[in-house]
């Protein structure tokens, strides 16, 4: 028998290997009976982490129980209570090492709880193992321990095919699951996905590779663990330090104690302190061990200041040209922890790096189906539900983006009365003035926040972006209003953007014909469009049939609520076919077109318009009136100053 | 300075120097260290009036040292809090009184022996009665008369599958229980003390380390170790498959017989229930060795946690750790 650990330096003082490993903190996660305990318990075992008598224990229960031999997933089993029901409830932490490295595992359990559980791993994890059974595929929980662990941005993502021994070594088996889950991880934000087969209960590929596999030929689970790169995802650029404490051994000391979250600081470097906005220089970066020359993130130190600042926990000392955002609101994903559903009423503590605020949730833009992945709409958050949300605090936090930074960009709400965590935050930015234009149903879940946010565009133009979507029948007098519009908006100021339906057809929508399909994938494609130039800050002047009202309420749902104004251009069939300026209404009623509305297709006008022209009754003149005059009143244009 | 680092002279650390800028990345015995500093920093500015348990083993050895560095070059804000159930060894005593000079640590002293006294527990029957459980009872007297809301121990979560969903920061309700189904999920860094009132926290800040990163650092810091982890000559008997130090609250029984040997401690506590093993390990060097080589845990000495499987789970559950 091998060590268990590597030898220690002799006392001549050569390098110790000890000290020269690195860490790396993983999750697992699998549905119950795939295998995960069977697996860890087969990593302590194959790395000789299992001490005698432990191993004895699980010998005497295997042999109590009547297996046949000797159940390593005994080795890593919890509490008493768990023992009987045969389940594990909660997070355990499991360690081993390797002359390599020193592994932590957050062994998180699959079924009840499983979000909760989940999500409480993979906050410190910087690879996630999701076990899947071979013989059973890509399970729905396959995918969502891989949704979770992308969501929690753990870098990189192991799926370990288990139980290979069941399905005679398959390659076939194997490339299956490949091939589905590697079309499910992209609509994830993976940066690394790595498979694996395996056998826990044999332990091919595990430990040692297995020879009864010849077709793989990839690392064995272990020397992956062993070789990812570790701290990558660590933020070296934006230098926080988020006060823990002070320390004042005496009148001419004063230090500012924490643990570096991100970034690298060096004596004389220029900072400020927030929220204050003091500015200073570093004079001493202090430890125990001596002044440091300089401190990165995770290090945790003892700052002091040329100057005599007055700091206090929950501040955050920051380079002068690199801060965070300051502010009181933000746009936030939300995993919800407690049987206690999400009180919009209620103010929870928020607790975030060293600071303690009061926090509302205003607004719960939607919920996540950890499942399917589709967004729905949601009243309220319940136990292991996940959404998004957008939070209000008594006082502003100092934070980053979650994707950039996740000691500044995490947090979590602590309920008022029981002081119980009940939920884990990660930021996703400032919240928007006007909740930011959405995808409703797209899987693809993680979305770039815009580069220059919409608000400030709108700012600097002096007005607010909307889209005037026009419907109607050909001939209504949609364009024609439109344009003139158009013009009277440009003369006041405004950025502009007309989308024509014959236009489009030329080019964007060039492939596509006049079937209902069709016409839907026509009228999505101009919303999208739409959606695009209005997130630029423009007003969006759309003019299409767009003769269903399931498309049109589509293209509503993209942006914010009150900034989609539906006109319904109206003039009787009658009319329009008298008017006929391009001839097509005498085409289709002679059937030269197909699915023409008003002839051969229906139009569903709308039930509630925004504001409905009648041109057989209104001029073009007076129809734009009206239209400025609502954009007035919903405060897109201002209306003008000497009026 | 103010305080005092002790290194395994008693004299002032010298500290691992300037660190130059060239590389960020950690080992992982800095980056255990690094979050033990950081736990006990959370700990000392979240609660109002903790204390350290000092049982004068070494994990909570080494967690003075982690208090010394996490409040440098002030002193740690928070006293040492030990229950002596009388049934130490002498060299712990000793240690302890050397260890609460030399740091200029305030150190608070409650014995098993009062709460028998005062009829609180009574002692159990028999030759050399252990006084393992009597402590739980003296702790949380303790800690209630103190008004203590947050006490560090040593505990890590690789010692015992019971300890393996441990937090870093433990909930404990207002009779000092522990509710394994009532424990507050933690995420990130960000660790949740607040409570109601008579609650308190157990703080561990050595959860993440394992025993052998604890020998490691102790190599590394050259942190002074009580006597007893040294290999010795010693008398003992061999009781219930387990060798224990005869001493004066643990005599020779009818039947067995006293002999000396060479042995040393992997583990230190009551002097009736802590295994000794043989051993020739005389330096920190070779006491790695030996732990890298090993082939039981530590606790397998223990004769307390081999009464039942879950002996630890029910002990934590009443409050002792
Ligand atoms: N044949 C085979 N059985 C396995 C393998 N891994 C796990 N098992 C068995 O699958 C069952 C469930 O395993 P367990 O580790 O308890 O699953 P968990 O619920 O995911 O922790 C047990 O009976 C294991 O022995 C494997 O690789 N091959």
């Amino acid at each position: 028998m091998t060590t268990l650990l590597p030898h220690p330096a002799p006392a001549d003082g050569s390098e110790n290997p000890y000290l020269e490993m690195d860490l790396l903190r993983f999750s697992t996660a699998g549905s119950v009976d795939d295998g995960k305990s069977t697996l860890i318990g087969r990593l302590l075992y194959d790395t000789k982490s299992i001490f005698a008598d432990q191993m004895e224990a699980v010998e005497r229960t295997s042999r109590q129980r009547g297996e046949g031999y000797v159940n390593l997933a005994l080795l890593t089993d919890g509490l008493r209570a768990e023992r009987e029901q045969n389940i594990t409830i909660d997070v355990a932490y499991r360690y081993f090492a390797t002359p390599k490295r020193k592994f932590i595992i957050a062994d998180t359990p699959g079924h009840l709880q499983y979000t909760r559980n989940m999500v409480t791993g993979a906050s410190t994890a910087e690879l996630a193992i999701v076990l899947v059974d071979a013989r059973k595929g890509v399970l729905t929980q396959s995918k969502r321990h891989g949704f979770i662990a992308s969501l929690l941005r753990i870098p990189h993502i192991v799926v370990a095919v288990n139980k290979m021994d069941l399905v005679d070594y398959d390659e076939a088996v194997y490339e299956e699951i490949v091939e589905e889950y590697t079309r499910f991880a992209e609509k994830l934000d993976v940066q690394d996905l790595t498979f694996i087969p395996i056998s826990a209960l044999v332990g091919d590929n595990v430990v040692e590779k297995s020879e009864r596999m010849p077709w793989y030929d990839g690392s064995t689970l272990l020397h992956h663990l062993e070789t990812v790169n570790v701290g990558a995802n660590r933020n070296l650029v934006d230098f926080r330090l988020p006060v823990q404490y002070v320390v004042r051994p005496h009148q001419d000391y004063r230090g500012f104690a924490g643990r570096i979250a991100s970034g690298t600081i060096q004596p004389g470097e220029e900072v400020v302190v927030l929220p204050s906005g003091h500015g200073s220089r570093v004079r001493s970066i202090d430890t125990a061990d001596g002044s440091l020359a300089e401190a990165a993130a995770g290090d945790a130190v003892v700052l002091t200041l040329e100057d005599e600042i007055d700091v206090s926990r929950g501040e955050m000392i920051v380079r002068k040209r690199n801060l965070p955002t300051v502010g009181n609101r933000f746009d936030a994903i939300l995993c919800w922890m407690n049987e206690k559903p999400l009180d919009p009423s209620v103010p929870y503590v928020l607790m975030h790096t060293s600071r303690q605020v009061q926090a509302f949730v205003t607004e719960i833009v939607y919920r996540i189906d950890v499942d399917t992945l589709h967004r729905e709409e949601a009243g309220a958050l319940g136990l292991n539900d996940i959404g998004r949300v957008q939070i209000l605090t008594s006082q502003p936090l100092f934070f980053d983006a979650y994707a950039q930074n996740h000691t500044t960009g995490s947090f979590i709400l602590v309920d008022p009365h029981t002081h119980v965590t009940v939920a884990a935050g990660m930021i996703r930015g400032e919240a928007k003035e006007a909740a930011p234009a959405e995808r409703s149903v797209s899987p693809d879940v993680v979305w770039e926040s815009w580069n220059i946010p919409r608000e400030e565009r709108e700012a600097r133009n002096g007005h607010k972006a909307a889209v005037l979507w026009f419907t109607g029948l050909s001939g209504a007098g949609k364009s024609t209003i439109a344009r003139e519009l158009e013009k009277e908006l440009f003369g006041l100021g405004c950025q502009t953007m007309l989308l024509d339906g014959d236009q489009v057809r030329h080019g964007l929508c060039g492939d596509l014909g006049f079937g209902a399909d069709d016409r839907r994938e026509n009228i999505r494609r101009v919303g999208e469009v739409a959606r695009l130039f209005f997130e630029a800050g423009n007003i969006v002047l759309c003019t299409f049939v767009s003769p269903f009202r399931a498309d049109r309420a589509r293209a509503r749902a993209l942006l914010p609520e009150g900034r989609f104004v539906e006109v319904h251009v109206h003039a009787d069939l009658q009319t329009v076919k008298a008017r006929d300026p391009k001839g097509l209404y005498e085409k289709a009623e002679r059937g030269e077109i197909l699915h023409f509305t008003g002839i051969s297709s229906p139009y569903e006008a709308p039930e509630a318009a925004d504001l409905t022209l009648d041109t057989t009754a209104q001029s073009v003149e007076e129809s734009v009136r009206a239209i400025v005059e609502r954009l007035r009143a919903a405060g897109v244009v201002s209306r003008p100053r000497n009026s | 300075m103010s305080t005092q680092l002790l290194n395994d002279r008693g004299e002032l650390a010298q500290g691992r120097a300037s660190v130059p800028a060239a590389s960020y990345r950690k080992s992982h015995l800095a980056q255990l260290e690094s979050e033990a500093i950081f736990v006990m920093r959370e700990a000392a500015a979240q609660f109002e009036r903790p204390v350290l348990l000092f049982s004068g083993g070494k994990d909570s050895i080494v967690m003075v040292r982690l208090a010394q560095k996490a409040f440098w070059p002030g002193k740690f804000p928070f006293p040492l809090l030990h229950i002596d159930t009388g049934h130490n060894f002498p060299e712990t005593i000793e240690y302890r009184d050397w260890l609460a000079e030399v740091t200029g640590a305030e150190l608070i002293v409650r014995t098993v022996q009062s709460s028998i006294d005062a009829g609180r527990v009574q002692e159990e029957p028999g030759p050399n009665p252990s006084r393992n459980s009597l402590q739980t009872v003296t702790l949380l007297d303790a800690l209630k008369e103190l008004k203590v809301d947050a006490a560090f121990g040593g505990g890590r979560r690789d010692e015992e599958k019971a300890r393996a969903k441990e937090r870093f920061f433990s909930h404990r309700d207002a009779f000092g229980q522990w509710d394994p189904k009532n424990q507050r999920p933690e995420l990130w860094n960000l660790f949740n003390g607040r409570k109601g009132l008579g609650e308190h926290f157990r703080v561990f800040p050595l959860s993440n380390w394992t025993e052998m990163d604890v020998w490691q650092y102790i190599a590394e810091e050259r942190i002074h170790l009580p006597s007893l982890y040294f290999a010795h000559e010693r008398e003992v008997v061999e009781r219930d498959g387990v060798l224990l130090a005869v001493g004066e609250n643990n005599r020779v029984l009818p039947g067995e017989t006293a002999e000396s040997r060479r042995i040393r401690c992997r583990t230190i506590g009551d002097i009736t229930c802590t295994g000794v093993w043989e051993s020739e390990a005389d330096t920190l060097e070779a006491i790695i060795q030996e732990v890298a080589a090993a082939r039981v845990t530590e606790r397998g000495g223990r004769s307390d946690d081999k009464r039942s499987e879950a002996a630890m789970e029910d002990r934590k559950k009443q409050g002792y750790f």
